[in-house]
This record gives C-alpha cells, sequence and structure tokens, in this order.
C-alpha cells in the first residue's frame, strides 16, 4: 500500500509539526498575526499552546491543520512542516490524512444526523466502501464509549458525549497528530475534566501527538502535560515543562490565569520553585506550608446571610413542563433574589438552567407555583412589562445586535418605547459612559471585539433601566483579561445598585464574584450557599458537575483547620488586589 | 422532544412510507409533479388528490405538524387564483371553447362556468402536489435524501448542500425563537395589535442577528467539512445510504405504470383538460 511504503520513507522523523521562521499575516489585516515562529513539537508529544485572545495561538491551529491558507488567506513566509512534509506542497485535504482538529463548538462539528454518520464523515469523503465503514465506525466508537448511541442525534447528547463524537470523527481518519482548539469552552467543569482525561487516554492509546489550545491552565492540568507553549501578540513567549513556567509566574504578566494553588502559595510568601512540582497539586508535598498559610489568616465571616435590600424576585415552589404530566425540567423551585446582590445560578447543561431565565422573562410560564417581581405576581406581565423589570443578555452578543451603529444599537429598546429623541440621546449617553464605550459612541457595531460588543449588549439593556440584570453566561469564551473587565465592570453596575443575576459555570465566577450560589441539578434546587462552600461540598460538587475548587483541596492536603476560612481570605485578598 | 414542531424537518416514525429509500420517494415525488403539472385531467388529479391523501394517512403525519407550511402555501394559493381571474378571466372560455355566463362584474370581468371549472382545476392541481412535496420532506431522513440525490446523477457537492439545509432549518428555527424572545423583552412588538409598519420593522430587527448568526453557523459548519476532507474526491460513498429492499421495486414499478397511465388518460383526448362542456 501507498502508506506503508510513505511510513518506510520517512521512518527517522521524529518531529510531528516544525515551524521555521514562519510569518503569517491575514489578507485583511495591516500587520501579522504571526511573527518569525521557531516551534518543533515531536511525535508522542502532548502540548499546550496558552495564552491570551488575539495572543495567535489559534492561527498557530489554523496553520496546522490547513485552514491557513485553504479557508483564511493571507501571505506566509518562512515554512511549516507537518509529518517532515512542507505544508506548502499539501492542501487541506492531505493534511487532514496527518493532522485531526476537534474544534471549539462540538455542535458546530456535528456535521452528520447522527453519531454514526458524523463519525463516518470523512471515511464517505475517502470513498469507503458501506461495510468497512460501518466497521470502522463501530470500531472508533468503542474507543470513545460512544457505541451504543450510533443512532442518536446531535441534541440527545450532551456536551461531553458530542465531544467524545467529534474525537471518534477525526481519529477514524487514523492521524497521528490531535488538534484540540478550546476543548473546555463549553463544558461544565466536570465535563471538562473528563474531557482532559479523554485526550490523556487517547494519546496513551494512539500514541498520537497532542495539541491543545486552551487558556484554562488549571483544568488542562489536570493530566501531565509534557510542554507549555506561551504566546502572546504573535510571538512565542515561552516553551518549556509546565514546572518551569510556573514557578517562573510569568503567566500571570500575559493575562494567563495560574492554578489557584499556586497563586494561593505564592501570596503566602512561599517561592514556587521546579522542584515542588507545581503542575499538579498531587504531586506537591504542601504540609509543609500548614503554618505558612495558617498564619496569614484572618477570621471572615461568609457572606452568605441575605442581604438587607427588598425581595426584586422571588420564585414560589415553580415547576415546569413542556407538557402536562410530562417530564419536569424545573420541579418545585423557590428561592428570592434581593435587590443589590450579585448571584449566581450554576449547574451542569441541561439542568434547567436556561428555562429558569425564560421563566423569570415571561418567555414561557410555570406549570406550577408563583414567580414574583418587585413584590408583585408576574403572572399577568407581558414579556414587554417583565423587561421593565428584567433585562435579558444573550450569551451571544452577536444574536442581540440588530443595528449596524452603536448609538443606534443601545437606544433602539428606548426608541422603540417611543421616548422622545432628546431623553434617548441622554440616557444613551449615559449607558454608553457607564460601559466605558463612551469614545466609540459613533462607531459601526462591525468593529467592535467580541468583548466590545458584550458590552454593547449590556448598555442596550442597560439604557432602559431595569432593576435587575439577568446574564447568560457573561463571560463564556473570554481570556482572563476580558473575563476580569466584564466582572469588574459588572461589581460596578452593582456598586450603583443593580442587581445582578448571572447563569454560569465558570467556578472562578462564582467563587470570586458572586455572593450567593444557587445551584440546580436535574431540574431541582440542590444548594443556595456562599460559592465557597458550594464549591467545597463534595455532594453539590458530584450531582451539580461542579469541581472542588483546587483552594478547598489544598488546604486539606496542607492540613489546615478551617478550609472554608481559607478560600473566604484567598476571595478578599483577590478583591483588595483589584482595587 | 416535544417542545414544538418545527417547520419543514424530518419527523422520524416507523411507517412504512419512512422505511421506503430516500431515492424511491423522490422518484415518486418527480414522477407525481411531472404528472400532476401536465395534467389538466379532472379525474387524474382528484385521483391522485385521494391517493395523496391515503399515503398521508399511512405515514401518520399529523396536519398540526404540518399546519403552518400548509396554511402559508394555502393563501398563496389563494391570492395566485385571484391574480390568474384579474389578469385572464376569459382562460377558461378560451380552453373549453364555450361560454356559460353566471354573472358580470363588469363588461370585462365576467363570471363563466368555464373560468371556475379551471380555476379549480388549478387549485387542485396545487392540493395533489403539495401534500406530496411535504410528505416527501418530513419522511425523509436529509442524509439519507442527499444520497438519494446523488443516486440519480445530482452531484454530490449540491446534493449535501439541499440537504445541509434541511439539516439547520430547525436549528435557524430555535435561534429564531430565542432572537424574537430577547428582542420582544426590548420592546419590539410582533404582535397584532402593533401596526404592520411597527411588526414589519420588528421582524427586521429579529433577521439582522439571525443573519449574522446564521452566517457564523456555516463559517464554522464548512471549515468542519473541510478538515475531514468534503471535497477532496470526485464522488463519495454514503454512511446512511440504504439498499433498495422488495417494497421499493414495487413502489417504483407501481409509480412509473401509474404515472404513463395518467399521461395516457390525459392526453387521449389531444388536449391535457377534461372538457365537460363538449356537447355530448
Amino acid at each position: 500500500m501507498f502508506f506503508g511504503v510513505s511510513c518506510f520513507i520517512f521512518m527517522d522523523i521524529t518531529t510531528a509539526v516544525e515551524f521555521r521562521n514562519f510569518t503569517f499575516q491575514y489578507r485583511a489585516q495591516s500587520a501579522p498575526t504571526l511573527y518569525d515562529i521557531n516551534l518543533t513539537i515531536n511525535k508522542g508529544e502532548k502540548v499546550m499552546i496558552a495564552g491570551p485572545s488575539g495572543s495567535g495561538k489559534s492561527t498557530i491551529g489554523h496553520c496546522i491543520n490547513g485552514l491557513i491558507p485553504h479557508y483564511y488567506k493571507g501571505a506566509i513566509t518562512g515554512k511549516l512542516l507537518v509529518d517532515g512534509q512542507d505544508t506548502a506542497e499539501m492542501d487541506i485535504f492531505s493534511l487532514s490524512r496527518h493532522v485531526g482538529t476537534v474544534l471549539q463548538d462540538s455542535d458546530g462539528q456535528f456535521v452528520g444526523l447522527t453519531v454514526g454518520e458524523d463519525v463516518a464523515f470523512a471515511l464517505e469523503n475517502d470513498m469507503i466502501a458501506l461495510p468497512e465503514m460501518k466497521q470502522k465506525v463501530l470500531k472508533t466508537t468503542q474507543t470513545v464509549a460512544m457505541d451504543p448511541f450510533l443512532k442518536s442525534h446531535p441534541q440527545e447528547l450532551s456536551g461531553g458525549q458530542k465531544q467524545r463524537v467529534a474525537l471518534a470523527g477525526v481519529m477514524v481518519d487514523d492521524v497521528d497528530i490531535l488538534l484540540f482548539d478550546e476543548p473546555l469552552a463549553n463544558l461544565d467543569p466536570a465535563t471538562g475534566k473528563s474531557a482532559i482525561e479523554l485526550i490523556d487516554e487517547t494519546r496513551k492509546q494512539s500514541g498520537a501527538t497532542i495539541i491543545v489550545i486552551e487558556h484554562r491552565l488549571e483544568d488542562v492540568l489536570w493530566r501531565k502535560m509534557d510542554r507549555i507553549i506561551l504566546m502572546d501578540e504573535g510571538r512565542i513567549i515561552c516553551d518549556n515543562t509546565p514546572d518551569e513556567i510556573l514557578s517562573s509566574g510569568i503567566l500571570r504578566r500575559y493575562g494567563i490565569r495560574e492554578p489557584l494553588y499556586v497563586t494561593a502559595l505564592s501570596y503566602a510568601g512561599v517561592k514556587i520553585t521546579p522542584e515542588m512540582h507545581p503542575e499538579s497539586l498531587n504531586s506537591m508535598e504542601v504540609s509543609d506550608y500548614r503554618d505558612v498559610l495558617m498564619n496569614r489568616e484572618k477570621q471572615i465571616t461568609p457572606v452568605s446571610q441575605p442581604s438587607p435590600g427588598s425581595e426584586i424576585l422571588s420564585f414560589r415552589n415553580v415547576s415546569f413542563s413542556y407538557d402536562e404530566g410530562g417530564r419536569k425540567i424545573l420541579d418545585n423551585i423557590s428561592f428570592s433574589i434581593r435587590r443589590g446582590e450579585m448571584s449566581a445560578i450554576a449547574g451542569k447543561n441541561g439542568a434547567g438552567k436556561s428555562t429558569l431565565c425564560k421563566l423569570i422573562c415571561g418567555f414561557i410560564q410555570p406549570s406550577a407555583g408563583q414567580i414574583m417581581l418587585n413584590g408583585a405576581d408576574a403572572s399577568g406581565q407581558s414579556i414587554y412589562e417583565r423587561a421593565q423589570t428584567v433585562g435579558y443578555v444573550m450569551q451571544n452578543p452577536n444574536q442581540m445586535i440588530c443595528k449596524a451603529m452603536i448609538r443606534e444599537e443601545v437606544g433602539y429598546g428606548l426608541y422603540l418605547r417611543g421616548v422622545q429623541q432628546d431623553e434617548i440621546d441622554k440616557r444613551v449617553d449615559a449607558a454608553l459612559k457607564t460601559c466605558g464605550l463612551y469614545p466609540f459612541r459613533n462607531w459601526p457595531v462591525s468593529a467592535l471585539s467580541y468583548g466590545q460588543k458584550k458590552r454593547v449588549t449590556i448598555a442596550s439593556i442597560l439604557v432602559m433601566e431595569p432593576d435587575l440584570l439577568l446574564l447568560d453566561e457573561p463571560t463564556a469564551g473570554q481570556d482572563f483579561r476580558h473575563y476580569t473587565e466584564i466582572m469588574t465592570f459588572l461589581q460596578e453596575l452593582q456598586s450603583q445598585g443593580i442587581t445582578i443575576l448571572m447563569v454560569t459555570h465558570d467556578m472562578h465566577l462564582m467563587l470570586e464574584y458572586a455572593r450567593r450560589s444557587i445551584v440546580l441539578a436535574d431540574g431541582k434546587l440542590i444548594c443556595d450557599d456562599s460559592a465557597a462552600r458550594v464549591l467545597s461540598d463534595p455532594d453539590v460538587i458530584e450531582r451539580a458537575n461542579l469541581k472542588e475548587t483546587s483552594l478547598f483541596t489544598l488546604a486539606q492536603k496542607a492540613g489546615l483547620d478551617d478550609p472554608l476560612n481559607f478560600i473566604e481570605n484567598f476571595i478578599s485578598h483577590e478583591k483588595e488586589l483589584r482595587s | 422532544m416535544a417542545t414544538s414542531t418545527k417547520i419543514l424537518s424530518y419527523i422520524p416514525r416507523e411507517t412504512p412510507v419512512h422505511r421506503l429509500c430516500g431515492a424511491t420517494k423522490l422518484i415518486v415525488f418527480l414522477v407525481w409533479t411531472i404528472v400532476c403539472m401536465l395534467s389538466y385531467n379532472t379525474f387524474v388529479l382528484l385521483g391522485a388528490l385521494v391517493f395523496g391523501i391515503i399515503v398521508f394517512r399511512l405515514a401518520k403525519i399529523k396536519v398540526s405538524e404540518v399546519r403552518f407550511v400548509l396554511i402559508t402555501i394555502l393563501v398563496f394559493l389563494t391570492l395566485n387564483t385571484i391574480a390568474i381571474y384579474i389578469f385572464s378571466p376569459e382562460e377558461g372560455v378560451k380552453i373549453y371553447g364555450t361560454r356559460h355566463e353566471l354573472f358580470r362584474f363588469s363588461s370585462r370581468y365576467t363570471v363563466t362556468q368555464e373560468q371556475l371549472f379551471y380555476l379549480f382545476n388549478v387549485m387542485l392541481k396545487y392540493f395533489t402536489v403539495v401534500p406530496i412535496a411535504l410528505l416527501f420532506i418530513v419522511t425523509t431522513d436529509p442524509s439519507e435524501f442527499a444520497s438519494s440525490l446523488n443516486r440519480i446523477g445530482v452531484p454530490y457537492k449540491i446534493s449535501y448542500a439541499v440537504a445541509i439545509t434541511l439539516r439547520y432549518l430547525a436549528d435557524v428555527q430555535s435561534d429564531y425563537v430565542e432572537i424574537s424572545q430577547a428582542q420582544q423583552a426590548r420592546g419590539v412588538d410582533l404582535s397584532r395589535k402593533a401596526p404592520l409598519k411597527k411588526r414589519i420593522s420588528g421582524l427586521i430587527g429579529i433577521a439582522v442577528p439571525l443573519i449574522f448568526s446564521s452566517l457564523d453557523h456555516i463559517d464554522l459548519v464548512s471549515n468542519a467539512m473541510d478538515l475531514r476532507g468534503f471535497g477532496k474526491n470526485n464522488k463519495r460513498t454514503w454512511y446512511s445510504e440504504r439498499p433498495f429492499s422488495r417494497a421499493d421495486y414495487i413502489v417504483i414499478a407501481v409509480t412509473i405504470i401509474a404515472g404513463a397511465m395518467a399521461l395516457y388518460v390525459t392526453f387521449r383526448n389531444g388536449s391535457r383538460f377534461y372538457n365537460p362542456f363538449l356537447p355530448k
């Protein structure tokens, strides 16, 4: 077979990917996105490419899998070798024989109508005959434990299962380089953890080279990584082992969040060295630092008692199902949100979080129970009437923005309400100032970054002066810098008296910013408590697909008496640093 | 999912109609459409209509599941019929060669038995084709549909494009619902209470984000397809392709024979029209 021959010829090739003085500039850009990259990834290695958004890490991925220059055009100088072959002489199809890409959005990657068909997609394109194809699909789905779901449709699968299908869909081609583009972006913490385990197992089984593009370092380091390549502004800043990089303290400078346990130790004055093996808390000997960690502690009362404000939203025994007597999406939910609070609703995908949002906004009506807004029964209020109290910001700003210019977009809701033009102008200016968008007020929306668009959508809701801002995954897909920007901004809003309720499965967000976390699992409210407590409760963590915070693990491992107080201390210290 | 039925998307069920190969259904659909479009023979059309309803029942598709499309088509059909009358009030007389006037609006707009009969036949034609077209779409798995188009000679890239459009129609519809809810919360009023002009501008406010987010989606899907080698060869195989069963052969044979007979009946007198006004 041809394949065998080529294997023989290139047998001594040990590098999987090699960039030599590689520069790339997108056609529409005035400056290169990648500058003079020199990078070698050896066969069988497992590396992480980290960096803030705009650092060029996704662009590197696009070069390796051939989307550059096949789909994204631009000017290339220098060389890129994949499996020893010059990619300048390969098209995207011959590259896809070597590199399998698992995209960030496993929904979008799901091309077929069923699991089996999706996994077969590459084989279909290779004109493999039906009997052989069926056999191969079965074998590959078995390796990712998805074979019982061959006939399932994408909407019947969980986020983690979809990712397994996506992985099978590229492994079916016997590729030897697997490229994961932000594999954790859309997954809840527990699913993210198993995704990392799956990647690790895949490497052990297949011996493939693994390249993971991510900015969520702590989560990726759940399993051993050989190297971390840190990028910023199109250049490689650092290329070293995780132990070395974590000890250097360089990550924070480039907007990458280091693992929380590392941060906590350095706050306590512990000097991190490679010999401590900071890449994993399991491999670290932390009991020596018990006293150092203890010394710093003040007694902090956790902030779980209700705030003094009046009740702005409350659920009283609310249930919801789509058909009468059908499966209850939400079952007997009661909680209340008080004015001025900042709280989070957490829970795994499919737990009923988005249904809860829809109920609050009045898009759907409860099958039983009562929703109160500002002390009055909301059942008779239309979507429009409720919007006076609750401002809803969707996850994806592109789904909300409908005007070309920023001013028009922000003022649209007021215009629809028939507000006078000079009043609109006044309120739009005020909202733009609050959101830090005033300098851009006359720009087209299309000129903004994703994070700025998010602000535009928040401004367009704020302008209607709601009492409660309801945000669906406000920081999804954001790197640490943008995440901090958005959250600091929301905190400012809160200090101006706006109540904030966020739907999220970002645990950092819950820990650092939410006063309370309301946790849903399988349609039931299982916990309503301070985030620190939620994220140290093994039962809640398990049921809601969350993950124990490594601060808690650290405190326990170091033998601290009161791990919760340790976490609260950490949070308040971070807050002080920010302000 | 019991949430809401999506317009024009595949409704999987276990029925003899669903079990037929996509290619078989495509052939039936094509023969059916050709015959019904060519023929103005009232008996052929009535026969097709009755048969269409029987197949519809056989597929266990409820009218409520396709109500929206049916109503839309009915509205256009009515408009179409009115337009025919306005532009050509004497069409029936021309075709059937006689004139039985019932009453008149003006000297140009008379109402004749011939014109009414002609319009009746036009409506009937649509009533025979529409249910079968709908049925074809909702009982055929989009990927199998693509493979059958490819089987009858349509290039696979085009076949796949058609199928993937059908496949993502459902996604676009749920996006539409989400976007429209969020826009309603901002004050877009789409209810009947709002004046038409407001409703239209509201719909534009929903269409813009819908189009942009769909374009993002298309980008993503086409990347995902390229990365897995779509378009690398001149041909491709199909995972969802099913071999023809005996039922398929029988259905195809019956369709072709019935189609030929229908055409024979239609053209027997040298005219496509059945003419009840002919003197006996």
